[in-house]
């Protein structure tokens, strides 16, 4: 197999691992090198040359250490006017002395707490980079909330990254929820400098039933950046899971979302934007598994892509032959602004089942010129009125953003780039 | 105010204006008719500024400007109104929020002060008076789900709010019934001065009722091939347009 060989420029990062969860380590590294990096022939990474980009951007394939962070640094990146809980992270090592607490959230080093199920939801046999980081990660954070608990503060998980020598950081996050507990997270990654790194992240939530949990991910690191993210959750009866994914930048951003939806009445919703310009490459793949009846999954992706941009949306939706009932929606619009700028976007449902409600549907397009003539007739200027008409189709998902500290922050930040404030 | 001058325009190589003259005085309502296809739209698009359309011949002075070297932003800051025969729905954006940044973009470049959120929302109010428009319409995305009669509405709402020199109403009397023909209308008298000036294209002369114009002009074949007083648009109510066409057409074989 190429794809054997093409792995082993990877295998600095094997020597020197970490002494905790040695078994699982070993099996990490094992179905590492059963599968091998993706090439341009894997069906999932038929757009995405992950491989070839690795090889070609990194120096140093070996873990990157933590660096100092400060705590202005903390204070500049936290959103203004957030209020809640503050995770803080240093390539993915959890930072203590800079974090807040609230009462019904547990934080634990995965160090300290080796009993901890990780390889349970995420699994090493399915996925090469869930494997590599199963192996590799250095440390990583489990975030408990307890039974019955509503955490209404929002829990910010600061991700500071840099690594100098073209290195790889492997953050590794598990979240558990008792039963009818609910709690928002914004997982916000950093970049400290314009280097070049890998990041090969992965998180695991395992929700309790009646649970009520939303992951929003907000990605705006340098353009010299690669990342493989894979979130992947359990979703118990009666229990809503939300996941939205903000893409800003990156050299090549691969998005793997995973929602198990096991149980009755569970509900799982995917949003997205991605708003791209430059070279930066992003690739959303969705995965919806239905095996219970009478469940529900929603799905709205939009992206605008400038430049050279390349933007890549996969949704599949999986219904098994028991899940009846089942209704399942999938939205993926995106408006090209350059000639140079590609989207690729595939739907792919799988249906088991006979007594379901599914709908899908992608459109790739322009910005309506009518309506801009319209806007630029009132005196609006061009460039504000193609910002106001863009801001208009990304605001169909910032609408899902219920924090509202959050939703003006990224709107902010959207507007920016969209070259006018209105 | 407003003189057109051997005007031509075409559209992907089709010329559609033959030749446009037309002088127009502050205080005045001209009234532009013709049959369909004659050019009526296209003169009202040409004017501001739309840019499928090249225009290959004439001059377009607006109180002394250039109208035709000014971006389609400009015209409007320099006060000219279109009024669209199809109004375009944009979905998310409301047409409070769209108004507000042109009203005090318009501000900006004439040298005014833009609005705050509560004198803007006091003007609004008074303006929606005038066309018998609800708020709750203008909170809600841009003539999305609108009926004919509330977008043309709307049209004339956003006119009131920017206050124009020059307003041309592209059929704005389509897709109206006979109360919000009559709405429209007296929104338009009321916005009237003897500083400003409107052109009115139409294929009816119903809608001349209510907008009383001082001067009407059939537009035929992409030129002016008659201008009366409101008379003519009467004729043209009893007689249709073949005498005017045959008229022409005679001559333009002779």
């Amino acid at each position: 197999m190429s794809t054997l060989t093409k792995s082993t420029f990877v295998s600095g990062l094997f020597e020197a691992l970490p002494n905790t969860f040695p078994s699982l380590r070993q099996m990490g590294k094992e179905n590492f090198y059963v599968q091998g990096f993706p090439s341009l022939k894997d069906e999932e990474y038929k757009f995405t040359p992950i491989a070839k980009k690795l090889e070609t951007s990194l120096t140093n394939f070996s873990s990157a250490n933590p660096v100092i962070i400060s705590a202005e640094q903390i204070n500049k990146a936290v959103p203004a006017g957030f209020e809640g809980v503050v995770l803080a992270f240093s390539n993915g090592k959890y930072l203590p002395e800079l974090s807040t607490s609230v009462e019904g959230l547990t934080v634990n080093f995965l160090s300290k707490n080796e009993s901890t199920p990780i390889g349970s939801i995420a699994k090493a046999e399915n996925d090469p980079f869930i494997a590599l980081n199963q192996a590799t990660f250095t440390d990583g954070l489990c975030i408990s909330i307890e039974k019955k608990k509503e955490i209404t503060l929002p829990i910010l998980l600061l991700q500071f990254h840099q690594a100098k020598e073209g290195q790889v950081i492997s953050p590794r996050i598990w979240i558990e929820a008792g039963d009818f507990a609910k709690a928002s997270f914004i997982d916000y990654s950093i970049s400290l400098d314009d280097a070049p790194y890998f990041v090969n992240k992965v998180v695991e939530i395992k929700g309790g039933i009646h649970t009520d949990l939303t992951y929003h991910s907000l990605q705006e690191e340098n353009n010299q950046v690669i990342q493989v993210n894979a979130l992947v959750t359990d979703i118990q009866q009666d229990s809503q899971f939300t996941s939205t994914q903000i893409t800003l930048s990156g050299d090549l951003v691969r998005n793997n979302l995973t929602l198990n939806l096991l149980g009755s009445n569970a509900v799982g919703n995917m949003f997205g934007i991605y708003l791209l310009n430059g070279k930066t490459h992003v690739d959303n793949h969705t995965n919806v598994d239905h095996t219970f009846p009478h469940a529900e999954s929603n799905e709205l992706y939009k992206g605008i892509l400038a430049d050279q941009s390349r933007g890549v949306f996969n949704g599949k939706i999986f219904v098994r032959q028991a899940a009846q009932k089942t209704n399942a929606f999938q939205q993926n619009n995106n408006i090209l602004l350059s000639e140079d700028a590609i989207i690729n976007t595939k739907p792919q449902l799988e249906i088991w089942a006979d007594d379901v409600k599914c709908s899908h549907g992608c459109t790739v397009g322009q910005l309506d010129e009518e309506a801009l003539f319209y806007l630029q007739a009132r005196g609006i200027d061009k460039t504000t009125a193609r910002g106001l008409l863009l801001y208009a189709f990304a605001g169909e998902v910032l609408e899902k953003i219920e924090l509202e500290s959050l939703r003006t922050f990224i709107t902010t930040k959207i507007q920016e780039r969209l070259g006018s404030k209105f | 105010m407003l003189s057109i001058k051997n005007l031509h325009a075409s559209i992907e190589g089709t010329p559609i204006l033959r030749g446009i003259n037309l002088e127009v005085k502050a205080g005045e309502v001209h009234a532009i008719m013709g049959p369909n296809g004659s050019g009526k739209s296209t003169l009202a698009s040409v004017l501001a500024g739309r840019e499928e359309y090249e225009v290959t011949e004439g001059e377009v002075l607006f109180q002394g400007k250039e109208l035709l070297e000014l971006s389609p932003e400009d015209r409007a800051r320099e006060g000219v109104f279109l009024a669209f025969q199809y109004p375009i729905e944009i979905p998310g954006v409301s047409t409070t929020n769209f108004l507000r940044t042109a009203l005090n973009q318009v501000r900006e470049y004439r040298g005014l002060e833009p609005l705050d959120a509560v004198k803007f929302l006091s003007l609004m109010k008074e303006k929606m008076a005038l066309v018998e428009i609800d708020q709750k319409l203008l909170s809600r995305s841009l003539n999305e789900g609108f009926s004919g009669g509330e977008k043309k509405r709307n049209e004339i709402f956003q006119m009131a709010m920017l206050e124009p020199v020059l307003s041309i109403l592209d059929e704005t009397d389509s897709g109206l019934d006979i109360d919000a023909l009559r709405i429209v209308s007296n929104g338009v008298n009321k916005l009237k001065s003897e500083n400003t000036a409107t052109i009115v294209v139409t294929h009816y002369q119903r809608l001349l009722d209510y907008i009383v114009p001082d001067f009407v002009h059939v537009l035929y074949k992409g030129r002016i091939v008659k201008s009366g007083t409101k008379e003519l648009a009467l004729e043209l109510e009893e007689k249709g347009y073949d005498w005017i066409k045959e008229e022409v057409d005679s001559t333009a074989t002779v």
